[in-house]
């Protein structure tokens, strides 16, 4: 015994291994659906990910109460990709090959949705992420949706919005040179602000990472724009707001997309940015039925306002869960078929359809920053 | 014209403070001939002790005392850090291993370290970017002839160039900048000349560690957030300033930062805006194509 001691030990523990990892991916009971989600719950996106997961959580409790889908309760299964595209990757092969998931939810940066849509659209599964906007996401994958608009529409909307609401004739735009979301909104706001007649006076790229604007303020200030389109992340906002308190420039003259919608973006330079507009998914305060109701009973259950992470992640969810009994079976061909056939789809960031590139045609919300606080302006369709 | 004037006081004040944490790359490289890439994250750590320390003082409500006291304890607090880092990492390292092993090792153990600051970073503050308290009042600014500067990017100016005089003037004139002078040309000798090896390497991890922190926080007051990456950037940027100066060189870090900050403020007013790094990496590889030692290095030849 002594002499195989180790190498019967090392069998044992094999043994065991097997048995815990086949115990992990134990197939769940006949009466339960499985649906997978692959977040960024932990790793510097994990805010993302968790309040995508808090508006997924109460979805799927609200549909399950009301008798789950052809008498089978829901069951979302949730993995962590670290936000990593890596895993990102596995997450969702091991959700399909492992847990027998019909359908996927997930992401939010649109990089680990191309990850994820790749092993989907190979496998053959339907996803729909809830709020990667870039525009290659649901490109040329036939099983990839989403609930939420692309960069190319918010560009549009942003540009019109900023020409003819308010009267902008000559406006300076400021990104980051190597972020895809940033200098692609860039790129199509300039294009559809050039074609209404408006005039780009100036146009900057900043290095990603970069912290000292004040020669990029001084600069972008010297060509004497009305306004200043900035789709940068909130992170990078609040320093830019800062700074450019200290140049001289009225915070509400920056125009903002959506990666402006943060808690942390109030709280680093609320006051600053007073007055200022940007594209969003939604506002707390939008006036549309379902997201009142969405609002409350978020509010009831986590006792804070949602983010528009949580409003997609649970408009994701109720799509998905919508199409799936509208589907002739529970299997992801049917699913994938009753989604592209979405019409008119009521959630809580609007009423939209699934249009030949599986991408969501549905109103984008302006919010303006007023006393600290985001504040519903106007919404605009994008042509 | 204005705006030329502008980007060099900018570029003037951020190179300042890129030289602060050059200084503690070149420092270190000098008595123990490693990059120490834990630098990078000895400044992000302080810049959150700063934080803390700022805001427990009273932040905006008393600039003056705020400001000092805070800058003071993110100082200690810094070479306490860097003396850990050293006594923990890398001296028992020292003197093992053989040939090549005895520069890789220990930087192999530096990379580590920095990783696992950062992540402790993110464990213990969270990735949020943490606003830092505005003590000069937002868009204080001072007026020289017409032109107005950002109050806080003279005061990162003035500190920079007090405390770099400062450190010139310890490792000149004084008995342990001898010591340190000594240590970096021979180590073997200085120690058999009666030089405690084990004290004045720790006290420069602490001088270097101390002239991070002072960067961090003065980076923070101008550039108000601290975030567990916020190393990565400036630390790159700061070994490269070391490393174009001339690595080991005290002058030549000074002169690299001031260098770097320059260069990097006038490229944001080309075209080419959003590739700072490309040219300050561009001008690096230029300079070592002709000058392989750094502006102000010596090449010294290595005797068997």
């Amino acid at each position: 015994m002594l002499k195989f001691g180790r190498r019967a030990l090392v069998g044992a523990v094999a043994a065991v291994s097997v048995a815990l990892l086949s115990g992990a991916g134990c197939k769940p009971k006949g009466d339960e659906i499985i649906v997978g989600a692959y977040l960024s719950l932990s790793g510097p996106d994990s805010t993302f990910g968790t309040d995508t997961r808090e508006g997924v959580d109460l979805a799927q409790d609200e549909l399950n109460a009301a008798g789950g889908i052809k008498g089978k309760k829901v069951k979302v299964l949730y993995e962590d990709d670290k936000s990593t595209t890596q895993e990102a990757t596995n997450k969702v092969q091991q959700l399909i090959d492992r847990d027998g998931a019909v359908a996927i939810l997930g992401e939010v940066a649109s990089s680990r949705s191309m990850a994820g849509g790749l092993v989907c659209n190979k496998k053959k599964v339907p996803m729909v992420t809830p709020s990667s906007t870039a525009v290659d996401v649901t490109k040329d994958r036939d099983y990839v949706f989403r609930v939420c608009f692309t960069d190319a529409q918010q560009g549009e909307v942003a540009a019109r919005f900023v020409h003819d609401t308010l009267k902008k004739q000559k406006v300076g735009v400021f990104f980051v040179a190597q972020d895809t979301y940033s200098s692609g909104l860039a790129q199509t706001f300039k294009a559809a602000f050039q074609k209404l007649g408006g005039e780009i006076v100036v146009d900057k790229g900043y290095q990603k990472g970069e912290t000292n604007f004040t020669t990029y303020l001084g600069d972008l200030k010297a060509a004497n724009p009305e306004a200043i389109f900035v789709p940068v992340y909130y992170n990078d906002m609040v320093q830019i707001a800062r700074q450019a308190k200290s140049a001289g420039m009225p915070g509400s003259m920056f125009i903002g997309g959506d990666g402006w919608d943060s808690a942390n973006l109030l709280e680093g330079a609320g006051e600053l940015l007073e007055g200022a507009y940007f594209t969003n998914h939604y506002a707390p305060d939008v006036p549309w039925q379902n997201s009142q109701t969405f609002v409350a009973s978020y509010k009831k259950r986590y006792g804070h306002d949602p983010s528009s992470l949580a409003a997609q992640g649970y408009d994701a969810a109720m799509l998905l869960f919508n199409a799936m009994g509208r589907a002739t079976e529970v299997k992801p061909e049917a699913i994938k078929i009753a989604l592209a056939a979405t019409k008119d789809f009521a959630g809580a960031t609007g009423t939209l359809t699934i249009d030949k590139d599986h991408n969501a045609n549905k109103p984008i919300v302006v919010v303006q920053i007023k006393n600290k606080k985001f504040a519903y302006s106007t919404q605009l369709l994008a042509q | 014209m204005d705006k030329l004037i502008n980007a060099l006081v900018t570029g003037l004040a951020q190179g300042a403070m890129i030289a602060l944490v050059a200084l503690g790359y070149s420092m270190v490289y000098g008595v123990l001939k490693l990059i120490n890439f834990a630098h990078s994250e000895v400044f992000m750590m302080s810049a959150y002790i700063g934080l803390f320390a700022l805001t427990a003082l009273g932040g905006g409500a008393h600039p003056l005392l705020a400001g000092v006291g805070g800058t003071v304890i993110a100082m200690i607090a810094a070479s306490l850090m860097g003396i850990t880092i050293e006594r923990v990492g890398y001296r028992p390292l020292r003197g093992r291993g053989r040939g090549p092993l005895t520069r890789i090792t220990p930087l192999v153990t530096a990379l580590g370290i920095s990783v696992l600051l950062q992540n402790l970073a993110q464990l213990l503050f969270g990735a949020k970017y943490r606003p830092y308290p505005e003590l000069f009042g937002a868009g204080a600014s001072v007026h020289l002839g017409h032109y107005a500067m950002g109050t806080s990017r003279v005061v990162i100016f003035v500190a920079s160039v007090v405390v770099m005089v400062g450190l010139e003037l310890i490792v000149k004139r004084t008995w342990f900048g001898k010591s340190m002078r000594a240590l970096s040309t021979n180590e073997e000798a200085a120690r058999l000349m009666g030089v405690n090896t084990s004290r004045v390497i720790a006290t420069t991890f602490a001088i270097g560690s101390s002239l991070a922190a002072l960067g961090a926080v003065l980076f923070c007051l101008d550039q108000s957030q601290a975030y567990p990456t916020m190393g990565v950037i400036i630390g790159t940027r700061a070994f490269v300033a070391a490393v174009l100066g001339g690595i080991g060189n005290i002058t030549g870090a000074m002169l690299g930062g001031l260098l770097i900050g320059v260069l990097g403020e006038m490229v944001k007013l080309t075209s080419y805006s959003g590739g700072v790094d490309i040219l300050v990496f561009v001008v690096l590889i230029l300079v070592l194509l002709v000058r392989p030692a750094g502006l102000l290095g010596t090449a010294r030849v290595e005797k068997v």
